[in-house]
């Protein structure tokens, strides 16, 4: 009954699970470490740079602390394997960048379907193809929201920093089991190959949730695994539990079963949509400095909030009415607060930066009529802060 | 009370595997005369004869008219994407050790959009029992030929019949790295069932490849008549080799009726499985 997703772990374990003190830190292992806070069970990779070292410093670690880690033969098979051992009951994260993700696409579509918690973080370069491996990008944005076919919801958080890495991969096995959904890191290379100071908390401090299970013992009546509650998320059992589960990717009705009509299918989709879309103030972050009066606002995320972060505050300096809104969730994306700081009436532009050709500036758009600026560039660098400050003084 | 005997009809047993299987999903979607659902009732039968609770089996498949099976077996049962279903597996099968996990596929989902999967998780001896249902090409898209369609076989895709060389299952399986490496078919019932569950019982990955009837696919363009015809062919050239180390000499030739289908099991051997 109840069965929690992540079994408890012997204390031992939990002192050098979670190295708590302060470090000075990659990115990629920032992230790493912040999934072995998360009590990570289970990580299946292919070696792509640059997120390779989230996959070499797991291998180093996870097995030692009762985990598995498993490199396999390619994407599509590290994304299907998360999913499977998280069907079993594992906390499961894969780790890959832009041609990677490409190919885990497929199976991102069958966790969103079945319901499955996973976590995969995209470290992103300068795409589309092989494009420039070892450089940053930012252009995998729109296909984390979007890349599998068909219609669903997901989670997707852009750490600016190691430290974030670390904060925001224990907030994203949390949301994955919360939510029952796929739940992406797009961190990038320039903080993925970023060393800096991270904080790791104490075990206590740390915030942790766990799966819903079944309210009702195994072999009494048939357990429905896809039969929400009100918040629209279904509680789940997982493999060997006993309650004789089925999972598909083919729609299916409550129980599990495949339901191959019209009704049931606008049904489900609605309700894999609607269960990130009606939850998303819970979910949603963001940060800000000085959007009260500003007249121009940059909304920035990742790597490029840095650049913006810099010449927001310069601005400021000047005496120049400008504030940053900075994406700490980009999906589901925090049209809420955009649509509130345009109806203060302050706001006379925005100014999107990023590194691709303009995905979240269309985002932008979508919510407003007054003027969206556009900072680009395609890869292999960012935009610096002098770009951004003469843009917000021009 | 289970679904089972809640329909069951006053005075009618339930038979012994009836419990494995998802009534309440039936009538199923196979073919008249399709081997898919012999090689469900194998397993089920294997799980019986397993000794284990059946909560500690799951069953793990792709898609296809085999990626069905995990559909009406009554364990935890994932029916996962084409061709992913062997990595999938491998998720369970190494996060919880103790499940028994079997994959229930068919041949263009294993060896063709799976073929990658199949040949690595063979080399790694991940604890899994594959059962690769060969019907010799897609059924369920409507007779197209795959991976294992014999030469001069007909498919859709293939009008004037198949030319490229098709796999040879055992030899693959061997060469790659399967502890236990079977073939038999639908006709093979017993035997088939005692492979299932000779797979069952080791630690490893185990290959069991099961000749099945697509009649209305494969069937139709070929001329063989209905299932029972395809299975008299089984019967007629069959030859059960126990053993078999010329694995490399196993092709199937269906179309050719002076050449017979080497059947039985071949490899049985052990290796450190992964992670198990």
């Amino acid at each position: 009954m109840g069965t929690n997703a992540v079994a408890a772990k012997p204390q031992a374990d939990q002192e050098s699970r979670i190295r708590t003190g302060n470090h000075f830190m990659l990115g990629d292992h920032a992230c790493a470490e912040g999934a072995l806070a998360a009590d990570l069970d289970f990580f299946a990779g292919y070696p792509i740079t640059p997120s390779t070292e989230i996959a070499e410093h797991l291998a180093r670690r996870l097995p030692a602390l009762g985990g598995r880690f498993v490199q396999m033969e390619d994407e599509l098979g590290s994304m299907a394997a998360i999913i499977g051992a998280s069907a079993a009951g594992a906390r499961s994260l894969t780790a890959t960048s832009g041609p990677g993700f490409s190919l885990m696409m497929e199976n991102i579509g069958l966790a969103a379907m079945m319901e499955i918690p996973c976590v995969v973080a995209d470290v992103q370069r300068a795409s589309p193809s092989t494009g420039l491996p070892t450089m940053v990008g930012q252009s995998d944005i729109l296909q984390a929201r979007w890349g599998s076919h068909g219609d669903y919801g997901i989670i997707a958080y852009c750490p600016a920093s190691p430290q974030e890495c670390f904060d925001l991969t224990v907030r994203a096995f949390n949301a994955a089991d919360q939510y029952r959904v796929p739940v992406f890191i797009m961190m990038d290379e320039v903080i993925g190959h970023m060393t800096e100071r991270v904080i790791i908390p104490a075990a206590n401090d740390l915030p942790m949730s766990h799966r819903k299970g079944p309210r009702t013992a195994p072999g009494g009546e048939p357990f429905f695994s896809f039969a929400p509650d009100e918040d629209l998320v279904p509680p789940i059992a997982h493999a060997g539990e006993g309650y004789k589960v089925h999972m598909t990717g083919l729609t299916h009705d409550e129980r599990g079963y495949p339901a191959l009509d019209p009704e049931t299918h606008d049904k489900l989709i609605n309700r894999l949509v609607d269960k990130i879309r009606l939850n998303a103030s819970d979910i949603v972050m963001y940060d800000e400095i000085g959007v009260d009066d500003a007249d121009t606002i940059v909304i920035s995320f990742g790597c490029t909030a840095r650049s913006a972060r810099h010449a927001v505050n310069q601005a400021r300096d000047e005496r120049m009415k400008c504030g940053l809104l900075r994406l700490i969730t980009v999906w589901p994306f925090p049209e809420t607060r955009i649509r509130e700081l345009i109806k203060r009436g302050n706001v006379k532009r925005f100014i999107v930066p990023e590194v691709n050709l303009g995905q979240l500036r269309r985002e932008v758009e979508r919510l407003t009529d007054l003027p969206v600026l556009r900072l680009n560039h395609a890869g292999g660098t960012m935009p610096v802060p002098d770009a951004i400050l003469e843009l917000i003084r021009s | 009370m289970s679904v089972i005997e809640e329909t069951i009809q006053p005075g009618v047993n339930i038979h012994p595997i009836d419990k494995l299987l998802r009534a309440d999903r039936l009538p199923h979607i196979l073919c008249p005369g399709c081997g898919i659902g012999t090689v469900i009732h194998g397993y089920a039968h294997a799980i019986a004869a397993s000794g284990l609770d059946e909560d500690q089996h799951v069953c793990v498949s792709g898609i296809g008219c085999s990626g069905r099976a995990a559909g009406y077996v009554n364990v935890d049962s994932y029916h996962s994407t084409h061709g992913r279903a062997l990595p999938f597996a491998l998720g369970i099968a190494v996060h919880k050790p103790e499940l028994n996990v079997t994959v229930i596929s068919g041949d263009g989902d294993l060896t063709a959009i799976g073929g990658n999967h199949l040949i690595h998780a063979a080399r790694r001896n991940v604890n899994l029992n594959v059962i690769c249902i060969n019907n010799f090409n897609y059924g369920m898209t409507g007779g197209q030929v795959g991976p294992t369609t014999p030469i001069g076989a007909k498919g859709t895709t293939a009008p004037q019949g198949a030319v490229e060389q098709p796999f040879n299952l055992p030899y693959l399986a061997k060469a790659t790295g399967a502890i236990f490496v079977a073939r038999w078919t639908i006709l093979h019932v017993r035997e088939f069932q005692d492979a299932v569950l000779r797979s069952m019982q080791k630690k490893g990955f185990c290959f069991i490849e099961v000749l099945a009837p697509c009649p209305t696919s494969f069937g139709r363009a070929n001329k063989i008549g209905d299932g029972a015809h395809e299975v008299e062919i089984y019967r007629e050239r069959c030859r059960v080799e126990n053993g078999a180390t010329n694995l490399e000499e196993l092709d199937i030739d269906l179309i050719d009726e002076s050449k017979s289908i080497t059947v039985g099991n071949f490899v049985d051997v052990e290796r450190e499985p992964f992670l198990a």
